[in-house]
């Protein structure tokens, strides 16, 4: 008895395909047409190029000490942004930093949103118990003033890239965790959820191989919210002087050497400054960008 | 816990009863059901909605909610591949997972959503098979492959890459069969898997049930509440009602001599089209609804809808399932009376 497959597609209406365009093309359509969105995603390739091949590209090393031309405004010399208090080139400690900056906002990020997928997963999955239990953890950790959490653990553990990344990332996860649970509490609802369950799927691979590529586009929006915010506290905790240790630079570190020259050398605020606004903006355009192109669930049936 | 079961049968559920603990307190869903199949046989699950057709069912995967929220006593005997007989009600979860999609298996009733949207079809159901056959991704493709010329999908190769939103309604309902049928699995339970589709589908995805189930000897449990269907594929037929059997026989003497009220009420309420030409359109209804299963009447569950009711009898204490003919259960105190007078 062989297959009838052949007499099916001679008179079945209901084998006719129904060419549609992938939801993901149509998502980077719309993505495409958000011009602060792509605006943000030009200032990070750019930024991301300059701090990647910049530093080679400047005379001067960004540790290197140019003790006659100290306080050289921009513009006026050798150095095309001036130079710091102790005469280093501000152009080459601005893209170093940025390295070390972009880096730590990049690791945060992807450190929390795993801690926050899996978290936010298990509590939305499981729900009842042990999703209250988690769910209220999130809140009691929300409940903490950031700023003096990372404060407090900066000053607990000896600073350093790593560590700092560390433990911004423990502080910045619960977004995520919120996002992801209330996604997976809906999707988990879905008949192919239960089909999975039918099927003879474990718990764990419903989870992660059926819910969350589910729920990525709304992951991926937090992500880059993440980002932004890890750039920012990371700049705020080295201002505040517990993060990012001299001699390496950082945005926030740069401040905070400048605060006491804003009025003499006023350059040396101003693009440190510049650069951690244009990077946490960019981060939040493409985040805003990605929402609206990824949230549209219009064309989803 | 080889216990004793029909040597012919391959699943016997003895007095399941499923009930929901809710804000209102205990809510029972299911009484006292028993029934078996046998391989090669379809058992149609005929009911209203609420009427625990589906609880039945879904307590029969172990998929009602865990202890606190709902309870299960009863026996499910199962009868696996190696000949052994386990108790699924009481069979530990993992091991009860391993039963799942591998030799029990379930399709329902929306196969527009019911297949992963972000995951190729190839994929899906290849995972399925991957879930109890230890093979790697490349055979389980095969094996997904082959199960699509099974369920009759053209182009089998190309359709394996393609995402469900490529796929109607009809297309989809194959490959949840397909996937369903990854294990060969001993029974299938089909929770209206029809009642989604247009009707000629319907009768293509029907013929399909049919054709597969001869060539694989499963066992089947129909559920639906198109009498129509179950005229043409059941070879039994349980009515239910309100949580309980009411009556239970061979598709041709249930359908053709129903004895209890109920079982006659849904027959007449099936539009006929030659009824129609005759200018007798008029379409026959049970009156009332389904009772509140809070609020469940005194006595015969059925007596506030039916009209051979009588008073002190049926709204006082719940008929037994009797044996009226051999192979024809039915659950009601009035069934000799009203068979008399329709005879």
């Amino acid at each position: 008895m062989m297959v009838k497959a052949v007499d099916y597609l001679e008179e079945d209406p209901v084998l006719t395909v129904v060419k549609q365009p992938r939801s993901a093309n149509r998502a980077w359509q719309r993505f495409r047409r958000h011009r602060l969105a792509m605006f943000g995603v030009f200032m990070i390739v750019l930024l991301v190029l300059a701090t990647a091949v910049g530093p080679h590209l400047i005379p001067f090393d960004d540790l290197f000490i140019d003790i006659r031309n100290r306080f050289a405004p921009p513009l006026s010399g050798a150095h095309v942004l001036g130079t710091d208090p102790l005469g280093r080139d501000l152009a080459a400690r601005l893209l170093m930093a940025g390295r070390i900056s972009l880096t730590v906002g990049f690791a945060a990020m992807v450190i929390s949103t795993i801690i926050g997928t899996v978290i936010g997963v298990v509590a939305g999955f499981y729900g009842r118990i042990v999703g209250t239990i988690l769910m209220r953890f999130v809140d009691a950790i929300l409940c903490f003033p950031t700023i003096f959490l990372v404060l407090a653990l900066a000053a607990l553990i000896k600073p350093s890239v790593v560590t700092i990344t560390l433990i911004i990332a423990a502080t910045g996860w619960m977004e995520v965790a919120r996002v992801v649970e209330s996604q997976i509490r809906t999707l988990r609802e879905r008949d192919f959820a239960t089909a999975a369950l039918m099927m003879g799927a474990s718990d764990r691979y419903i989870m992660f191989r059926e819910l969350i590529p589910n729920a990525i586009g709304p992951i991926v929006v937090a992500a880059t919210l993440c980002i932004a915010r890890a750039i920012l506290m990371e700049a705020y905790v080295s201002f505040l002087g517990y993060g990012i240790q001299p001699p390496a630079a950082s945005w926030g570190n740069m401040l905070n050497n400048a605060q006491q020259y804003l009025g003499s050398a006023p350059w040396l605020a101003i693009f440190p400054g510049l650069m951690i606004t244009l990077a946490v903006t960019s981060f939040n355009f493409i985040g805003d960008g990605l929402r609206d192109a990824l949230d549209a669930r219009l064309d989803v049936s | 816990m080889a216990a004793d079961m029909d040597a012919s049968s391959v699943l016997d559920v003895r007095n399941l009863a499923v009930s929901f603990r809710t804000d209102r307190g205990e809510v029972p869903a299911v009484h006292d059901v028993s029934f078996t199949v046998k391989p090669g046989e379809t058992l149609a699950l005929v009911g209203e909605s609420g009427s625990g057709k589906s609880v039945t069912s879904l307590a029969v995967m172990r998929l009602t909610p865990p202890a606190p929220q709902a309870s299960l006593t009863g026996s499910i005997l199962f009868r696996g591949r190696d000949g052994q007989v386990r108790d699924l009600a009481t069979l530990a979860e993992h091991e009860m997972q391993a039963m799942r999609g591998n030799e029990i298996s379930m399709i329902f009733q929306e196969p527009m959503t019911s297949l992963n949207p972000v995951h190729r079809i190839g994929d899906q159901i290849a995972e399925a098979v991957r879930y109890h056959r230890k093979v790697d991704r490349q055979a389980a493709l095969d094996r997904a492959e082959e199960l699509l010329v099974l369920v009759g999908i053209p182009e089998p190769r190309k359709r394996l890459k393609s995402y469900p939103h490529h796929l109607s309604g009809g297309m989809r309902q194959r490959v949840m069969i397909a996937m369903a049928l990854a294990c060969d699995p001993s029974v299938l339970i089909a929770d209206e898997p029809t009642t989604a589709l247009d009707v000629t589908v319907q009768a293509q995805i029907l013929e399909l049930l049919k054709e597969l189930q001869e060539r694989t000897g499963m066992a089947v449990v129909f559920i639906t509440h198109n009498l129509g269907v179950v005229a043409e594929i059941a070879d039994r037929v349980m009515v239910m009602y309100a949580g309980r059997i009411v009556e239970r026989g061979g598709v041709v003497p249930l359908l053709k001599h129903p004895l209890m009220p109920y079982t006659h009420g849904l027959l007449r309420s099936v539009p006929r089209l030659e009824l129609a030409a005759f200018g007798q359109a008029k379409l026959e209804a049970i009156r009332g609804n389904v009772p509140d299963p809070t609020r469940m009447p005194q006595g015969c569950s059925f007596h506030p809808r039916c009209d051979h009711a009588e008073l002190g009898r049926c709204d006082r204490t719940i008929p037994i399932l009797e044996e009226a003919e051999a192979d024809h259960l039915v659950r009601c105190h009035r069934w000799r009376a009203i068979a008399s007078v329709e005879a």
